[in-house]
């Protein structure tokens, strides 16, 4: 047999181990380009309390995550009672960006749901969510204590990756 | 008890698919006339049974029966009947059906135009397909059953995409399909003169017509599933390099080269390895294409559903069935040469070069596609691979293959020269030339991607004239003579070149001179495009069967004259929840214009989209002449009185080349 | 894929029908300056659209596409160039979000390989016709008259 013949079941051979690899892969999700960098800075109002406002600088010198919602978004619902619970446990201050949203709805959709959130700020028009490279809701960001972004969850967070990979990071950023 | 009995006809067709596939193939291997001939009889039988299973399906939804999972999830009471059987193949389990459909269809008709072939050629080749759909059928009965229930029964169904809502949802997917899984003939028979070692020419010449008719359905599948894009989807792209047109596209390029290359083994015997390397890959390519659509690994509008269950049997399937051809390719394609020689600068080496540059551009296209994957799957992060590189990629493999159209058809066989060739087609170089640089002047705006375009095309046109030319002088006779002299399959070859000219004119116009507003208009505003005045007349609410909808009126007007009204739509559909915009397309030859409607701003104005294309029309106007042109090239003389022939004349002889 | 199951379709519906309407959304404003109109619609039309994966933030009708085509305008009017726009994109959607794959390390493949598959075609093919047999087979004068007479006749009347 003529070995330059089996060329071709050579390359479909590494074909099919890549289309395999890609079986398990999400086409879809963006990584975020921004871990290891610092969190953009913002200055927002807060939800409940419009008068007063809420920065990235107020959150130096503590780990904490930032959670993309809203509540015209119907996966958000998915992790919210994941989101409750964590708050109860006290083991990281959770702060909300409420995105794109009414503050009225909003401030009711909390209501009925519960509200996981130390604060909820308002981003009215998307601008802080297009500077931390949001493109779809809801999404979480884990940031440091020097203010810079260690982990992002795109998508509804699961019990999963709250288990396995969120909250050791937590853990370890904290004791840092 | 009717979905009951679609399911169960679908068994007993795996299990005739099943004996198809096996007992034929191993009666031509131990010479078993009695296991050979089941081929025909259970092949019919297969197609039998899968067609009282699609029947099954499809009266499931014409009859609205919510209880079958698939309805309930695909239809809707208040759909009109033509979508609620064009609903059928709607979804990923209707698609499977619809596969089998085509594919037992397939094998019916060559199990009844195979008489002349011998026995042990006919039977390999249905057993092959049986093969095939064994694979498939196995797949459907135990990942994606269309005929599973749902209890509770629903009061409704989910409907049918909205984008779906549309003939060309009746007709797309059908041709496309017959497209698609007809390559798979030609497979069959290359796997047939692989098993049984004989690969000739006479082999080239079964193949042909199948491989012709596979690939003009498919060009007529990949037209239609352009133009539904255009005029459905709101924007006026027709062609995205999205996975799931690749994966069609794929098959068509490779498809064309191997109508190429069996034009070549028939004629002169020579490329037989290779043709039949084509003919797996054709095929293997369709196969891919189905793992893509369905397996989640590629993000595209068109995917299905995904389900990495699915993914992991196709991927299983498409290994056992390509790998396991190439394999059989490795071992058994002859060790003998090209064949017969023929020089560099010859019909052959032109044939040749035809085909190195569509496969490199089907690779390209596969390269490109796939590449998001490779890189995500090495860990080296995430990229996205879209129109401008497949652009930048396709076009420059495309110009010396339209240049080599020009050339080849005049070429001789075995031996050309190219002073001899230059001198031939010198007339058409210079009208090509000239008109090309000259009429992109009367637009008003001369380009020279324009310019290079048009040279493309003509030259096409003008050296197809030259040949034709030739070949009716040296005929002899008056002119009616000369023309019914030549065979049908020559003429089909002219429309199909002269179609691939009309496309490129087609494109290369509308891709120079396509204009696009997008404007936020208030009642009484105009806006300006291609020396057409539009103007707002504000919306109206209509009702549809199962739909709501805002109809907007758009005035337009040319030097102050009334050219006409259009009325763009958004429909929100009753069962869905997501607006659709229905655009409201001027058609001409020279062009369309193009009107959609955004979204509402506050105040009561909308936003309006306004594009003029020019020449768009052609692109798909050429496609039809190329399928057309198949169509013709089937309904040659020799192909209708082969079977005659070879009832006459021993089988060597018919091997002697079609006259 | 079991949290994308929610997350991803929801995304998918919103693009594979029109966009939805939130309040306000804009579209190039008649009065803007047509050339930096221009100059906007090609920007926006080197990045991809991040909901609606396949189409570019200028086709496409989701939120965050309109919200970007904003952003695209206000840093034109801001005096920015081309290239920081694009730079800015990236930095906050990394590669993914360019249109056109970038020319790196990692896309020398893609781009080198559709010359690479003609050049090895090509060759490949050169190498094969080198490599033919020379022999002619023996016909008499008379056998090569006929065989002439019938080829060229073939070459008129049977070219396909």
């Amino acid at each position: 047999m003529n070995r330059r013949m089996l060329i071709p079941l050579a390359i479909f051979v590494a074909l099919a181990g890549f289309l395999f690899a890609g079986l398990w892969r999400d086409p879809r999700e963006v990584p975020s380009p921004l871990i290891g960098k610092p969190a953009p800075a913002f200055k927002l109002t807060q939800l409940h309390a419009p008068q007063q406002m809420l920065g990235t600088s107020d959150m130096k010198g503590k780990v904490w995550l930032m959670n993309v919602w809203a509540s015209w978004c119907v996966s958000c619902r998915e992790e919210h009672p994941l989101l409750v619970a964590l708050a109860k446990e006290n083991i990281v201050p959770i702060v909300g960006l409420n995105y794109k949203d009414e503050p009225a709805a909003g401030m009711r959709w909390l209501t009925d749901n519960g509200d996981p959130y130390t604060t909820s700020v308002m981003d009215r028009d998307g601008r802080v969510g297009i500077d931390f490279g949001v493109y779809g809701v809801p999404e979480t960001f884990l940031i440091d204590k020097a203010g810079t972004i260690r982990y992002k969850q795109i998508g509804p967070i699961t019990e999963d990756a709250l288990r396995k990979k969120i909250l050791p990071l937590i853990n370890e950023l904290q004791k840092s | 008890m009717i979905p009951e009995l679609g399911h169960l006809a679908l068994i007993l067709a795996f299990l005739l698919a099943i004996v198809q596939g096996t007992l034929p193939i191993a009666g031509a291997a131990r010479r078993i006339p009695s296991w050979m001939a089941l081929a025909r009889p259970v092949a019919q039988g297969q197609f039998l049974f899968i067609a009282i299973a699609w029947g099954c399906l499809a009266y499931s939804f014409l009859s609205s029966d919510f209880s079958v999972l698939n309805v309930a999830t695909n239809s809707n009471s208040q759909l009109p009947i033509q979508y609620r059987f064009a609903a059928t193949w709607g979804s990923h389990e209707g698609s499977m059906m619809l596969w089998v459909l085509m594919l037992s269809s397939w094998t019916l008709a060559v199990s009844i135009k195979s008489r002349h072939l011998p026995d042990e050629m006919a039977a390999r080749v249905i057993g092959v397909m049986g093969l095939v759909s064994v694979g498939f059928l196995l797949f459907m009965l135990t990942t994606s059953n269309p005929f599973e229930r749902l209890f509770p029964v629903p009061a409704d169904g989910r409907d049918l995409n909205p984008l779906l809502q549309d003939p060309g949802m009746v007709i797309h997917p059908p041709m496309l399909y017959m497209g698609y899984v007809g390559f798979s003939v030609a497979f069959a028979f290359a796997i047939g003169a692989l098993l049984g070692g004989r690969l000739d020419a006479t082999w080239a010449r079964w193949s042909r017509p199948w491989t012709t008719l596979a690939w003009s359905f498919l060009t007529i599948g990949i037209m239609l599933g352009s133009w539904w894009a255009y005029y459905t989807l709101g924007w006026g792209g027709w062609w995205f390099w999205d996975p799931v047109e690749n994966a069609s596209f794929m098959p068509w390029l490779v498809g064309t080269a191997l109508l190429h290359s069996l034009a070549v083994t028939e004629k002169r015997g020579t490329f037989r390895n290779w043709t039949v390397l084509l003919a797996i890959c054709a095929f293997s390519l369709s196969l891919i294409g189905t793992f893509l659509v369905r397996s989640g690994v590629l993000t595209s509008v068109h995917a299905f559903a995904t389900d990495p269950r699915r993914g992991v049997f196709i991927l299983a399937f498409l290994v056992i069935v390509i790998g396991g051809s190439l394999t059989l390719y490795a071992i058994r394609a002859p060790k003998v040469g090209v064949g017969a020689r023929f020089d560099l600068v010859s019909r052959e080496m032109a044939l040749l070069a035809n085909n190195v540059l569509l496969i490199a551009a089907a690779g390209s296209v596969l390269l490109g596609t796939l590449y998001p994957l490779f890189i995500d799957a090495l860990n080296l992060g995430k990229l996205s691979v879209g129109p401008p590189y497949f652009d930048s990629v396709f076009v420059p493999l495309m110009t010396p293959l339209f240049f080599l159209m020009g050339v080849g058809p005049l070429a001789r066989w075995k031996q050309a020269s190219i002073p001899d060739l230059a001198q031939r087609l010198r007339w058409a170089a210079v009208v090509s030339v000239v008109t090309a640089v000259l009429l992109p002047f009367a637009t008003g705006e001369w380009k020279l991607g324009v310019a290079f375009g048009l040279l493309l095309a003509f030259w096409i046109v003008a050296a197809t004239f030259t040949g034709v030319r030739e070949r009716l002088r040296s005929a002899g006779g008056g002119l009616p003579a000369q023309l019914r002299r030549q065979p049908r399959s020559y003429w089909g070859m002219v429309l199909a070149h002269l179609g691939i000219a009309v496309c490129v004119v087609g494109i290369t116009m509308v891709k120079g001179y396509e204009t696009e507003r997008d404007v936020k208009m208030n009642v009484g505003d105009t806006v300006n495009v291609a020396r057409y005045v539009f103007r707002f007349d504000g919306v109206v609410p209509q009702r549809g069967p199962n739909y709501q909808a805002t109809r907007g009126t758009i005035v337009v007007s040319r030097n102050g004259t009334y050219v006409e009204t259009l009325y763009p739509e958004k429909r929100l559909y009753n069962a869905g929840g997501n607006p659709m915009t229905n655009a409201a397309i001027d058609s001409g030859p020279f062009g369309d214009i193009y009107v959609s409607m955004g979204e509402p701003v506050d105040g009561g104005g909308w936003i309006i989209r306004v594009y003029s294309k020019p020449f768009i029309t052609w692109v798909w106007f050429g496609f039809i002449m190329m399928a057309i042109g198949g169509f013709l090239a089937l309904s040659d003389r020799r192909y209708r009185i082969q079977t005659q022939r070879d009832a006459v004349l021993p089988r060597g002889a018919a091997a002697k080349g079609a006259q | 894929m079991g949290r994308a199951s929610t997350f991803l379709p929801a995304l998918f519906l919103l693009c594979a029908l029109s966009g939805q309407h939130a309040g306000a959304a804009d579209a190039t404003p008649t009065e803007m300056d047509p050339v930096k109109a221009a100059r906007a619609v090609k920007l926006a039309d080197k990045l991809r659209c991040l909901v609606c994966q396949n189409q570019t933030i200028a086709d496409s009708n989701a939120e965050l596409a309109n919200d970007l085509r904003g952003q695209i305008r206000e840093q034109i009017a801001a005096g920015r160039t081309d290239d920081e726009i694009l730079t800015y994109m990236v930095d906050r959607y990394g590669d993914f979000v360019l249109y056109q794959p970038p020319f790196k390390t990692t896309t020398v493949l893609l781009w080198a390989g559709p010359a690479l598959l003609l050049v090895g075609g090509l060759f490949i093919l050169l190498r094969n016709l080198r490599r033919q047999p020379a022999a002619e087979s023996t016909l008499t004068d008379e056998e090569r008259e006929r065989a002439k007479r019938l080829l060229d006749g073939d070459d008129r009347k049977d070219d396909k």
